[in-house]
């Protein structure tokens, strides 16, 4: 045993080594991922980025000055007037109540950082979280190096940083964590059996239902997987143990997020999970029948029991699909509908259409998102294959559903990513496994013929310097054991045999080829890195509401949003209205602290037609619309001196659209010649009299006296006009957002009235009957 | 303009009725110049008086009177002594110390301050006094609302004649306008307006309490920058910086805006078409001042610029928009200082030296808040400003704090740039406690570590005799067990390498007996090992964790032990072969089906070495 000893406490001491430099590696892939989404705040500054981020900004606000209790208790009269809307029933609170959580602890400490502070510096962290978490799961699939490197692809994967740079505080941030610490503790409860993960499993699915709506991916794609392994045949007591507590607890739990509540048992998403448990059921029980019967009368069993089971499924079957049938959506959301119809949303529900982040993405987006991930992808599938286990079926599940999400929305990119990094990241650790091996078991070889004479002290040179080599680079456990096999082999003064290697070399590739390899990969994944960086500073930090440009005499800032916010927020009254395309209304309750008719909680289509219908009427009708809203200010953005392209009259036939849809006397081609939307002197009059085109170029004209549109590139057709109900109370710098004041009523002359009456009203009539079904 | 008419006939007829009343004292005006510069938005007057006593008893005390609309805007007052005969103007530094009193038999709308004078003013005796008052909100806009295009007028009136209890015996009267277009003004006798400066006077011989109204209406576009609120945090760190920190709330006190508000015309021609409105403001603050920034609630202002030389630093900032009359905003800047311009020490107490007021120029103030927070454990505070101040004193928590900072707060109302005179905050605190916060670190992280170093070490188990614990501690054994085989069979495999390398070393040498003692040796260690590993083996055969694992052990043990029976079966063989001297052709048929089988078997037993370093 004393022989055995000193190289036991060797082992023991590279083990701890091991693990201390994983752990060492692990920390630096944190303080990445936290530091590559600074970008933002060290280029701009350190603001809230976008539109919904200022609306969680706001819930969080109100959560540390109000306490918990009136959080859930908030109903926000700021928004949808004269509505309203009930925030605590209807946010998702997990973001907001994880930085109110980081904010109390914070001053628990007495550290004063602003709210805003620790919003924009929630979704850095939390990408460190996510990493972690990466690094977990792809251990549990394919051991520790692959998972090193997938959680260092995931630090920097261009499409997690485009939803979580510092500022960028929206429910992604945290939810990506949220959902790749689910897969990990569902997969460690797969591989352990333990029911404490189990139980933790289900309280990670809370937080994630908590903090995300694309927590029904998690509640779909886990049954899929127990379907496919009983499928497979790898039912076992632990995949049972995997899934049964997390349905039970997890759908429990669900319910209780005011925002799900029911939904977590009434709605066709969750079905699946439910039609899971039972088969899982049936399935146990006819393992353990099969165990206490012979095979005999287990045969004579399944007959009856397939028999008499059919015919009960197929009862529930009819059941379940009358009562889906009976519902109008068939039971699904129109989000979750358009996943699975991708034509669905632009056929029935503009509104859903008109986000571009609900677009199906391009090619170059894949490239752009994930890079050489893509690529490295179908390797890492190949490497999961070999062998094939339960969670590496899991992940390849895993990316083949994601892959197709993502091909249907460009916002489910994001639960691509971490798929993608998995893979790749068991691609990557895969090859330079087999690189570096093949590699290692040459080299002494080589020098082996070379120097026969002097083989002792050379070889065993290289053979050092190759185990320092694989120490900096893969940290796997074959390798350690390849290293330990080495070491020991070093013990005795003979020189290491030939012929062991000379076998080992049959399953290894040419060492010319392998070290070609290890450079391509190298420069691969440099590339990559390369990438990123250039992503997160170039592509993914810009804040939007702050912008820049760089011309011959330096730097530009367009900081025109908040200008117009700030002047809102102080020079009018408290209680005024503020009425402008939905996109802003996040921001202006957030930034201006004014009442908005909608918002990007685009909740009711009816309000948002209004505002549609308001902005595309001849100004008389809008200013009615308006006023019967109470409306007192009407914002509208406008690019065309500065060239800024994402403004109203961009958006505008998506308010046409929208408008038309509730309101019939809205029509579409009213606005397109020849199909065409354009504004110059070739556009229909109804476009060149409506209240966007109006409020957008008044005055226009006037600064170049061609009224020379950047945008559109293209002279303005209507360019001399008045403004008769609307006044100009404020328009910022660069003209980006200008703000106008709706006129008092004028008093009222009776024959005046009359006459205006008895003249428009032939070409009026219909557009009266639209507004008078205006509800308010 | 009305109305105006009607509160200065009130008042005439007021002071009317007052100059018939006797007089009030022996003092005596002899000659009274003042002077009104009403170039900006705040009205300063500085009078210069000479007074006599005609009466008999020394006076010590002198008396000055403001109608009741100037008093409620008078937000500062110093009279000091002038001994330079005129000349030269060599005030004698501090001020005379001035009080409100309520004198009897004066009306009620008379504000009457009372300067008491060093020395009594013995009879016949006369001195010079210059008194500087300043006020605010004092010129009103007339027309109160204005459209963008107009320009901003403003309404002053005061009194012609030096409203005084003193009868005065000659006086002149100055108003300084800014360079503009003046509308109107009173005109009386000997008026003169040249240039830019209207001439009232000289008048002779005046009586006590004579008010005679005058009004004037002239164009000021000067920034109207009126503070409703500053609110100036000044942090004392001795670890060298005192970082400064103003938050503003800020309004165009000028003619409210009415109507459109046009970017067109205000971008095209700023100077005629918002006139009125401003833009920028200058701040100057003290030298050396870093990490300057310039926000609001909703981000960085991005409009400011900053230059400085070793006398000042000068910074320029623009509100996010320009400001119109009646127009808001409010934003913060703030900067660091080193300490050591500001921080001093006398018998052995600290003071801080800083300034009271704003540094942006030409602001006038509402409410001033200065918060002075000094660093925990500070003790014995006191401040000591020149004006009356209200104060009290805070706590505030900020980094790592445990009883929190004591805060000197100091609120004036009314405050003017003749405000930025210095105050001192005294404190004693011990410099030893500048390290408790750095301590408070060092240790916590200590004591994270130590738990994290106990939990590893500890076993936390709730029950020692659970099925579960016993099973994970069973499993550890068998683990420990199973490495422990993995080595001995990689000693085996090593040997077997010095066996090998042995025999290609007798190919080369021919030299049997080194040969043989290897073999010897090798012979020795092996069954030394078979010895250690039969306990192993059974151990591993009576746990029932080690199940699955067991068939595999078994079969590498079985591999192992074929591969060495065959390797001893060559290396015999061809040790004998040497020995018979054979060819080495004959020696490799002779051990060729062997050859084969060992390297399938090593083949084996390495992917089975693997397979059980795996677990």
């Amino acid at each position: 045993m004393a022989a055995s000893d000193a190289p036991n406490g060797d082992v023991l001491i590279r083990n701890a080594f091991g693990s201390v430099l994983a752990f060492l590696i692990l920390l630096l892939i944190g303080v990445l991922a936290f530091s590559i989404r600074l970008f933002s705040v060290i280029k701009y500054e350190s603001v809230i980025h976008e539109f919904d981020p200022y609306f969680n900004y706001r819930v969080t606000q109100f959560l540390t000055k109000n306490g918990i209790y009136d959080f859930w208790n908030w109903f926000d009269d700021r928004t949808w007037y004269p509505l309203g809307r009930v925030i605590g029933g209807t946010v998702y609170p997990g973001l907001t109540l994880t930085a109110g959580t980081l904010y109390w602890f914070l001053h628990s400490l007495n550290i004063p950082l602003s709210v805003e502070t620790v919003c924009v510096f929630t979704a850095p962290i939390f990408s460190a979280f996510a990493s972690w978490a990466t690094y977990l799961l792809t251990k549990e699939i394919k051991g520790v190096g692959a998972g090193l490197t997938a959680a260092a692809l995931l630090a920097m994967v261009p499409s997690y940083i485009s939803r979580s740079v510092a500022g960028s505080y929206d429910n992604e941030a945290v939810a990506i964590f949220a959902l790749i610490f689910t897969f990990y503790l569902y997969i460690k409860t797969l591989n352990t059996g333990s029911l404490f993960y189990a139980t933790l499993n289900s309280l990670s699915y809370f937080y994630m239902v908590c903090s995300w709506g694309g927590y029904t991916f998690i509640i779909n794609l886990i049954p899929m997987h127990v379907l496919l392994c009983i499928v497979t045949g790898r039912y076992s007591s632990r995949l049972y143990i995997a899934y049964a507590p997390l349905v039970i607890l997890g759908t429990l739990l669900a319910a209780l997020v005011p925002v799900v509540g029911f939904n977590a048992v009434m709605t066709s998403e969750h079905f699946a999970s439910f039609l899971v448990f039972i088969i899982i059921h049936v399935v146990a029980l006819v393992y353990y029948i099969k165990g206490i019967l012979s095979p005999k009368m287990f045969k004579v069993a399944l007959a009856l029991v397939v028999s008499i089971g059919l015919a009960v499924c197929c009862a529930m079957v009819a059941v379940i699909i009358a009562l889906v049938a009976s519902s109008p959506t068939k039971g699904w959301s129109g989000r979750s509908l358009s996943l699975l119809d991708p034509t669905y949303a632009s056929k029935y529900i503009p509104i859903i259409a008109s986000v571009s982040e609900h677009q199906p993405p391009t090619w170059p987006s894949y490239f752009m998102d994930i890079n050489v991930l893509a690529f490295l992808i179908p390797a890492g599938i190949i490497a999961c294959f070999s062998p094939l286990s339960d969670a590496s079926l899991f992940a390849v599940l895993y990316i083949v559903l994601s892959v197709y999400f993502s091909g249907v929305m460009v916002r489910l990119m994001l639960v691509l990513a971490p798929a993608a990094c998995i893979l790749s990241g068991i691609a990557l650790s895969q090859a330079f496994d087999v690189f570096t091996r093949s590699i290692k078991f040459q080299l002494p070889s080589l020098s082996d013929h070379s120097h026969i004479d002097a083989r002792d002290a050379s070889s065993e040179n290289v053979v050092l310097d190759d185990t320092i080599k694989t120490d900096k680079n893969e940290d796997t456990p074959k390798e350690r054991m390849t290293k330990r096999s080495k070491k020991k082999e070093k013990e005795p003064v003979e020189k290491p045999p030939t012929k062991f290697q000379i076998k080992k070399r049959l399953s290894v590739l040419p060492f010319e080829a392998s070290i070609i390899a290890v450079i391509l990969l190298v420069l691969l994944v440099a590339f990559y890195v390369v990438h990123c960086v250039w992503a997160a500073a170039e592509a993914y930090s810009a804040p939007s509401i702050v912008l820049t440009s760089h011309s011959n005499d330096g730097l530009h800032v367009f900081d025109d949003f908040r200008e117009a916010y700030a002047w809102l927020s102080h020079n009018t009254d408290v209680d005024d209205k503020v009425a402008s395309w939905w996109d802003y209304g996040y921001q202006t309750t957030a930034m201006a602290n004014r009442t908005v008719i909608v918002d990007n909680n685009t909740w009711n289509n009816t309000h948002i037609a209004t505002v549609g219908t308001a902005m595309s009427s001849p100004e008389k009708a809008a200013w009615e619309i308006f006023h019967s809203l109470d409306v007192k200010y009407v914002l509208v953005v406008f690019g065309g001196l500065v060239g800024y392209p994402s403004d109203d009259i961009n958006k505008f036939l998506w308010m046409v659209r929208i408008g038309g849809g509730v309101f019939p006397h809205i029509k579409e081609p009213d606005y397109l010649r020849d199909g065409q939307y354009r504004i110059d002197s070739m556009a229909t009059p109804t476009m060149l009299n409506c209240l966007m085109y109006k409020l957008s170029y008044y005055r226009f004209v006037e600064t170049d006296g061609k009224a020379f549109d950047r945008v559109r590139r293209t002279e303005i057709g209507k360019k001399y006009f008045k403004l008769t109900h609307f006044e100009e109370v404020f328009t910022t710098h660069h003209w980006m957002v200008r703000i106008y004041k709706l006129k008092p009523p004028k008093n009222r002359i009776r024959g005046k009235n009359k006459k205006s009456k008895s003249k428009t009203s032939s070409t009026t009539t219909s557009k009266r009957k639209g507004t008078r079904r205006n509800p308010f | 303009m009305l109305r105006f008419a009607l509160t200065l006939l009130l008042f005439t007829l007021a002071f009317g009725v007052l100059s018939s009343s006797p007089v009030f004292s022996d003092l005596i005006l002899a000659k009274v110049d003042r002077r009104i510069d009403l170039t900006s938005q705040i009205v300063r007057i500085t009078t210069s008086l000479k007074v006599e006593n005609a009466g008999s008893n020394p006076i010590s005390e002198i008396l000055l009177s403001f109608p009741e609309n100037q008093a409620k805007h008078l937000a500062y007052l110093t009279a000091t002594l002038n001994e330079g005969k005129g000349k030269g103007k060599a005030s004698s530094g501090a001020g005379l110390p001035t009080e409100v009193v309520i004198p009897k038999d004066v009306p009620d709308s008379l504000t009457f301050y009372s300067l008491s004078l060093p020395k009594g003013l013995g009879k016949g005796e006369s001195l010079l006094l210059d008194v500087l008052a300043v006020f605010t909100h004092a010129l009103e806009p007339f027309p109160e609302k204005i459209s963008q295009a107009d320009i901003q007028l403003l309404l002053f009136q005061d009194t012609a004649h030096f409203l005084s209890p003193y009868k005065v015996m000659v006086q002149s009267l100055a108003v300084k306008l800014p360079e503009a277009r003046v509308e109107s003004y009173t005109k009386l006798e000997g008026t003169k307006l040249s240039g830019s400066e209207l001439k009232y006077g000289p008048f002779h011989n005046i009586p006590p309490f004579s008010y005679l109204p005058i009004i004037i209406h002239f164009e000021n576009n000067q920034p109207f920058a009126v503070a409703e609120e500053l609110v100036r945090e000044i942090e004392i760190s001795h670890w060298g910086n005192v970082q400064v920190t103003e938050h503003y709330n800020l309004f165009h006190g000028g003619a409210k805006s009415k109507g459109e508000f046009s970017r067109l015309d205000y971008q095209a021609r700023p100077y005629v078409r918002g006139a009125s409105a401003f833009r920028r403001l200058v701040a100057r603050l003290p030298p050396r001042a870093h990490s300057v920034y310039y926000r609001d609630e909703i981000g960085n202002i991005s409009t400011s610029s900053l230059w400085g030389d070793s006398k000042k630093t000068e910074l320029e900032i623009e509100p996010r928009y320009p400001l119109f009359g009646g127009w808001r905003t409010a934003f913060t800047i703030g900067y660091g200082l080193p300490l050591r311009d500001f921080l001093f020490e006398s018998d052995g107490k600290r003071f801080l030296n800083f300034s009271f007021g704003s540094p942006i120029n030409e602001l006038v103030i509402d409410t001033l808040i200065v918060k002075v927070v000094l660093p925990e454990g500070s003790k014995d505070i006191s401040a000591s400003v020149p004006f009356p101040v209200k104060q009290w004193q805070e706590t505030k928590f900020s980094h790592l704090d445990l009883v929190g900072r004591p805060v000197v707060v100091l609120e004036k109302n009314n405050v003017v740039p003749e405000h930025n005179e210095h105050f001192q905050v005294y404190y004693k605190f011990n410099s030893l406690s500048m390290l408790r916060e750095p301590l408070m670190l060092i240790f916590g992280f200590f004591f994270l570590f130590v738990a994290c170093i106990v939990y590893m070490h500890a076993d936390l188990s709730i029950s020692k005799s659970s099925a579960s614990y016993l099973a994970k501690v069973q499993w550890e054994e068998v683990q420990a067990t199973v490495q422990q085989i993995h080595n001995i069979i990689s000693h085996c495999l090593t040997a077997h390498d010095k066996l090998e390398a042995s025999l290609r070393d007798l190919s080369r040498t021919g030299d049997v007996q080194a040969c043989k003692a290897t073999r010897k040796s090798v012979d020795s260690l092996l069954k030394g090992v078979s010895k250690d590993l039969k306990p192993l083996v059974t151990f591993l055969q009576s746990s029932p964790q080690a199940a699955h694992i067991l068939p595999k052990v078994e079969e590498l043990i079985a591999k192992e032990r074929d591969l060495q029976e065959r390797l001893m079966a060559k290396h015999t063989t061809v040790v004998d072969c040497y020995e018979k001297k054979l060819g080495g052709r004959e020696i490799e048929n002779r051990i060729a089906s062997n050859q084969q089988k060992i390297t399938s078997l090593r083949q084996e037993v390495d992917d089975l070495m693997d397979f059980i370093d795996e677990i």
